[in-house]
């Protein structure tokens, strides 16, 4: 009997429409835990790190974890990891909602896709019945559309993953979104999936996960809602404004990046903040499977539609880094991103980049005179506008569509791209966060915030208040976030849980979901593992360790006004205590010894 | 001049802004006793924009913002 893990991959060969059900190896599967982890190792082994992300030659795994599915608490969560158009890195993207809950109620730990179909298809699952059907008539679809259709032939109780119009036409920066409004969003994983003509999954599940220890089981998870429950943030602060309430906190702190980092603090934050969207347009909470927390949000647009909500990052991206403080047409774009498939940050942020390059000169009227829709900061229209365009790969959005880096780099003007490793960095300004720069340097999917959160204790004093100016213990910090946030991805739990939980607490329900016995020193191992495992296949796909970097703006050019006023980012500083507590040569490069004490060949 | 911003459910009930007249030896403790919010729900206090302590002495025009326990990503 397998206790936590379903003990079954579905491999589907897309080339030549046929599938295969597989033993899930145990062992494997608890060295590196389940989810990002395993699915990470499994991809290592079986792609050339060198592969063209378009080729047929790379595969996409979609992957649960030991505790998707079960009663802990938000563990509705699956990781899709391929290798990225965006980056040319791992990608390992993450999504909430119900699909990754309802995969696992099926019976699979993960689902692998390798080969090309010649024609678009979606998969159907309804447990071990598995079907690879044609999708001619939903290519171009929009997501709804696509959802609505499959729910009609399948029934409401089919979850559905798919793409819309952006990742069929290869846009770098396509979300995969499930359930109509969760997207698996950052490094173009969505145009991986288009690249092998799959337009959807839909999954109907009616197993259970079998528990080590029902008794224990009950009793953990009872207790770590509670601590969920009790904790302000998680009982708190999220479940009633969402992620939306870091708007005024990180702008107040003087790290809410304006106009594509030009400024770093905005009078105007207010208006496009958690409390004015509670006020203004929220309409009810929208969580994701068995979550107490949920800080899904559900709002009304301008012209009476109710769809799912705008996260934090993405009021950022199209609000203030647009420089625009309207919030329904930044809702009205975050749906537009969930319709057509794209990652909202990264879309956002391409937008604004387009905007500097414009006000600069370097786009000129008559590139964009066909579109009509402007490139000024500040302009509502525009974020909407071109949006649809980058979804659509249409006009000058077609430029837009590779994201900023390939954007400013066109017009020679890379150092304009705030990103890392080509991805677009999200919604904080490191030069007033040392440790959370140091995770955007490092993180192994480029540009991201959820490698390891340092906003937590920096900003937000969880577990504890660290100053944010100071360089002292960052590198360790960082080390022990991104380790620990490895394990919450790999276990398939929501990593906003981490707010309340720890460790132990995360142990505690994996050793008795699985029956395993995990201690603190063992399970950040893994963590580490897999952290290692991640940043060699990184080293092997040619991404050089000097690419551990930042945009020049945030390491030259010093905040110029509000409360962070006069910072830069002190990268240089940090980096090389950081290579050594993660015990890799001064050059970036894991030691042999290093890899020998985490087990990895 | 003191100004004092109050952010999420601390705005229950109470105004965004609230400006006090600066007296010598106020502090963010007298501030928040007169808005009437308990020590425990202030998890973020800053005076212009630099973490603080509810203790610290306020200058003359400060800008303090108070934040009850929130987090999001
Ligand atoms: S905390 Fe939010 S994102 Fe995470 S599982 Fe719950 S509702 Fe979903």
């Amino acid at each position: 009997m397998v206790f936590g893990y379903a003990g079954k991959i579905l491999r589907v060969d897309l080339t030549n429409r046929r599938f295969r059900v597989e033993d899930l190896n145990l062992e494997l599967a608890k060295k590196y835990i389940g989810g990002r982890g395993l699915a990470t190792k499994i991809f290592y082994d079986e792609v050339d790190p060198k592969v063209e992300p378009f080729s047929k030659e790379n595969k996409v795994i979609i992957a649960t974890g030991p505790l998707t599915g079960t009663s802990a608490p938000a563990s509705g969560r699956y990781m899709v990891v391929t290798k990225s158009p965006l980056t040319g890195t791992i990608a390992s993207s993450n999504s909430g909602g119900y699909f990754g809950a309802e995969l696992k109620l099926a019976g699979y730990d993960m689902i692998i896709l390798e080969g090309k179909s010649d024609r678009p298809v979606y998969i159907l699952i309804d447990d071990d019945k598995v079907e690879i059907k044609d999708a001619g008539n939903l290519w171009g679809k929009l997501v709804s559309e696509t959802t609505d259709f499959l729910k009609n032939i399948h029934g409401e109780k089919a979850k559905v993953l798919c793409i819309g119009p952006a990742g069929e036409r290869l846009v770098k920066i396509a979300a995969v979104i499930n359930d109509y409004d969760r997207a698996a969003g950052r490094s173009g994983i969505g145009a991986v999936i288009g690249s092998k003509n799959v337009k959807a999954i839909v999954v109907k599940g009616s197993n259970k996960v079998q528990f080590y220890d029902e008794e224990r089981v009950k009793d953990v998870v009872s207790n770590k809602i509670k601590m969920l429950r009790e904790n302000g943030i998680t009982g708190q602060g999220l479940p009633t404004y969402g992620t939306a309430v870091l708007v005024n906190i990180i702008n107040e702190n003087g790290i809410f990046p304006v106009a594509n980092f030009q400024k770093s603090y905005t009078e105007y934050a207010d208006k496009i903040s958690g409390e004015t969207m509670a006020k203004d347009i929220l309409v009810r909470k929208n969580p994701c499977y068995r979550c107490p927390i949920a800080c899904g949000r559900w709002v009304r647009l301008k012209d009476g539609r109710e769809v799912g909500g705008p996260e934090y990052e993405t009021l950022w991206a199209f609000g203030a880094d647009c420089n625009v403080y309207d919030i329904d047409a930044v809702a009205k774009a975050n749906y537009l991103c969930n319709e057509y498939g794209l990652d909202t940050i990264s879309t956002g942020a391409t937008i604004a980049a387009a905007m500097e390059l414009y006000e600069k000169g370097y786009i000129k009227d008559e590139d964009i005179k066909e579109d009509g829709l402007s490139l000024r900061f500040g302009d509502s229209d525009a974020i909407i506008g071109w949006t649809k365009k980058i979804g659509l790969r249409e006009g000058f959005g077609d430029n837009m569509a590779e994201g900023s880096y390939r954007l400013c780099q066109k017009y020679g003007a890379v150092e304009l791209s705030m990103t890392v490793k080509k991805q677009e960095l999200p919604a904080y300004d490191p030069r007033g966060v040392q440790g959370h720069g140091l995770e955007y340097a490092t993180s192994n999917r480029g540009g991201c915030h959820v490698r390891g959160y340092m906003i937590s204790p920096e900003i937000l004093g969880a577990p504890q208040k660290l100053d944010r100016f100071s360089l002292e213990g960052k590198a360790e910090w960082v080390k022990i976030f991104q380790d620990l946030t490895a394990v919450i991805d790999s276990l398939g739990l929501c990593l906003f849980t981490s707010f309340a939980l720890s460790a132990k607490d995360y142990i505690e329900l994996y050793n008795a979901v699985c029956g395993f016995d995990f201690n603190q020193e063992t399970i950040l191992e893994a963590g580490e593992r897999i952290w290692n495992l991640e940043r060699i296949f990184n080293l092997k796909a040619g991404i050089d360790p000097k690419e551990d970097k930042l945009p020049k703006r945030l390491l030259q050019e010093p905040i110029p006004e509000g409360p962070s006023k006069g910072h830069v980012h002190k990268l240089s500083d940090l980096l090389p205590k950081y290579y050594e507590v993660r015990g890799w040569d001064e050059k970036g490069y894991p030691k042999k010894e290093t890899l020998i004490k985490l087990n990895i060949e | 001049m003191i100004k004092v911003k109050l952010f999420a459910t601390l705005r229950e009930g109470r105004q965004k802004e609230v400006v006090f007249d600066y007296f010598d030896g106020i502090t963010g403790k007298y501030i928040i006793d007169m808005l009437d919010i308990k020590e425990d729900d202030v998890a973020i206090y800053l005076i212009n924009g630099i973490d603080g302590k509810i203790n610290d002495k306020l200058k003359d025009g400060d800008v303090v913002s108070i934040f009850p326990p929130v987090g999001g990503g």
